[in-house]
């Protein structure tokens, strides 16, 4: 399924300030090859920052590192997903999912044009592809946006918050299809709820304090995406909601 | 249908009251011609005004597709480049300055007497608000959809192209229908300051001549350019703007 072998990447001796506040110093974090890790914490704490650095969209302040495990540099090998759908609502759902193609002016080919027909299948919005977004629920806005992170077919894919947004029980179950759909990928997810780490992630970080330091990871057994109402997972929410409120 | 019949009823009324004016303080036609003597003005001077309402049409509507291309090209330019942006921005803010209007003897001078100098004028009084309607625009891209873009590895010739300008869209077709409105007043100011056809030249004429009822029913003709422009380029932004959503007709169609 996967077009390439998955990448690790880590972050280390990562350093913010903001506003002459010292966000943090030294921080490290490491993303196994394969592996979805979640980051949680409070807002401001940094955590959307250091996912920013990872997508080159944040320049990093020295002393900060990011290296691959293939040492290569990490522009062009990222996908990424917002908290918001970032569709665009002059273009139908298809050639939103194939905006990436579009943007490095590669000619439509029909190959391609397969490719996201049945990512959009995966995601479970059959027919809709000539849909303009406005026509879409805020669920399946998110769905196209899954399949367009999807297309781009990257080594590391970064979501930030992606469905904080949503309503409760649409946010389920577009986790079960987000873990159904990355598993294998290196994953960094940064979000504020603990069940949704819980139900998706492989490893998971609290990044807490002022300057923030980054907990132990924490390593939920079974495979993903957990159920809900899963004894170990309802302990370890307890756990990671005592971790946040240090 | 029904927001044609109000403003049908509206105009009725409105003339109603310019007749029954007219009747009750019994102005001489010089002063104030009835709207009867006007439609009879329309009727026996219709060839002359239609030879002169073609010239300044074709200076509105050149005027305007000059101007939309004009102020559309450098909205592009200043939003891609910098340099440009710096170095022009403050003359197209200082050129705001200064009247237009004034400008109009120098146009005639320099360009004659002919359409060119109305055409110019029409130009000029388009260009700002086009200019900084896209301008704007491009400026307000949502900052997600450039990082996204960012993250795809587009180059930012590509962001403009397929994110930044179908953005702007909304706000250059505003620009437009601001533009729509003003060329006619660009052309019939042109032609005061001088000139040998065209509706603002017949308006002269004929209120030298105390041909008051003539210069009502140019005034008309020009109003209904104005109108006719404006409806059309409304309806060309509407199909321009399919996916835009446009609330506003929805919440007044309700009674």
């Amino acid at each position: 399924m996967l077009a390439m072998t998955p990448l690790s990447v880590t972050i280390s001796r990562a350093r913010l300030t903001y506003g002459g506040t010292l966000l943090f110093s030294d921080l490290t974090l490491e993303l196994p090859a394969g592996r979805t890790t979640c980051l949680l914490g409070p807002s401001g704490v940094g955590k959307t920052t250091l996912l920013r650095i990872l997508a080159g969209l944040a320049e990093p302040e020295p002393p900060t590192e990011v290296v691959t495990g293939d040492g290569q540099p990490l522009a062009g090998r990222i996908a990424y997903m917002a908290q918001q759908d970032l569709l665009l609502p002059w273009l139908t759902v298809l050639d939103n999912v194939l905006l990436g193609d579009r943007l490095r002016h590669r000619r439509p080919n029909p190959a391609r044009v397969e490719q996201a027909r049945m990512l959009l299948d995966r995601v479970g919005l059959t027919g809709r592809e000539r849909d303009r977004p406005a026509g879409l629920s805020g669920g399946q806005r998110q769905r196209v946006a899954l399949a367009r992170t999807l297309m781009e077919d990257k080594p590391l894919v970064l979501m930030d918050e992606p469905f904080s947004a949503l309503d409760a029980i649409t946010r389920l179950r577009l986790q079960e299809t987000a873990a159904e759909t990355l598993a294998g990928r290196t994953v960094l997810m940064v979000t504020h709820d603990p069940l949704e780490a819980l139900r998706i992630g492989d490893r998971l970080h609290v990044m807490t304090g002022r300057p923030a330091i980054m907990g132990p990871a924490l390593e939920p057994s079974g495979p993903v995406p957990r159920r809900v109402d899963d004894a170990g997972l309802l302990a370890h929410q307890a756990e990671l909601l005592r971790r946040l409120a240090e | 249908m029904k927001a044609l019949l109000r403003a049908a009823v509206t105009l009725l009324v409105l003339v109603a009251g310019w007749q029954a004016l007219v009747w009750a303080t019994g102005l001489p036609r010089y002063l104030l011609p009835s709207p009867l003597a006007v439609l009879d003005a329309i009727q026996r001077q219709a060839p002359l005004l239609w030879t002169h309402g073609l010239t300044t049409l074709a200076e509105i509507l050149i005027g305007l597709v000059a101007g939309v291309t004009l102020g559309g090209v450098s909205a592009l330019l200043l939003a891609r480049f910098r340099t440009a942006r710096r170095w022009l921005m403050p003359l197209l803010l200082v050129s705001q300055a200064i009247p237009v209007f004034a400008l109009a003897p120098l146009l005639v001078l320099w360009l004659g007497y002919g359409m060119v100098s109305k055409i110019a004028m029409a130009v000029l009084v388009i260009y700002f608000p086009v200019t900084t309607a896209l301008f704007d625009g491009l400026r307000r891209t949502d900052p997600g959809w450039l990082d996204l873009a960012r993250t795809m590895g587009a180059s930012p010739a590509s962001i403009l192209w397929n994110i930044r300008l179908p953005a702007a869209l909304p706000a250059f077709w505003s620009g437009v229908r601001v533009a729509a409105a003003v060329a006619p007043i660009g052309a019939v100011i042109g032609e005061w300051v001088g000139s040998s056809s065209g509706l603002g030249y017949l308006m002269l004429h004929a209120n030298a001549r105390m041909q008051i009822d003539l210069l009502f029913a140019a005034v008309l003709v020009l109003g209904l350019f104005a109108v006719a422009l404006y409806a059309a380029v409304d309806a060309l932004a509407r199909r321009a703007l399919p996916w835009q959503p446009d609330t506003q007709p929805a919440e007044d169609a309700n009674p």
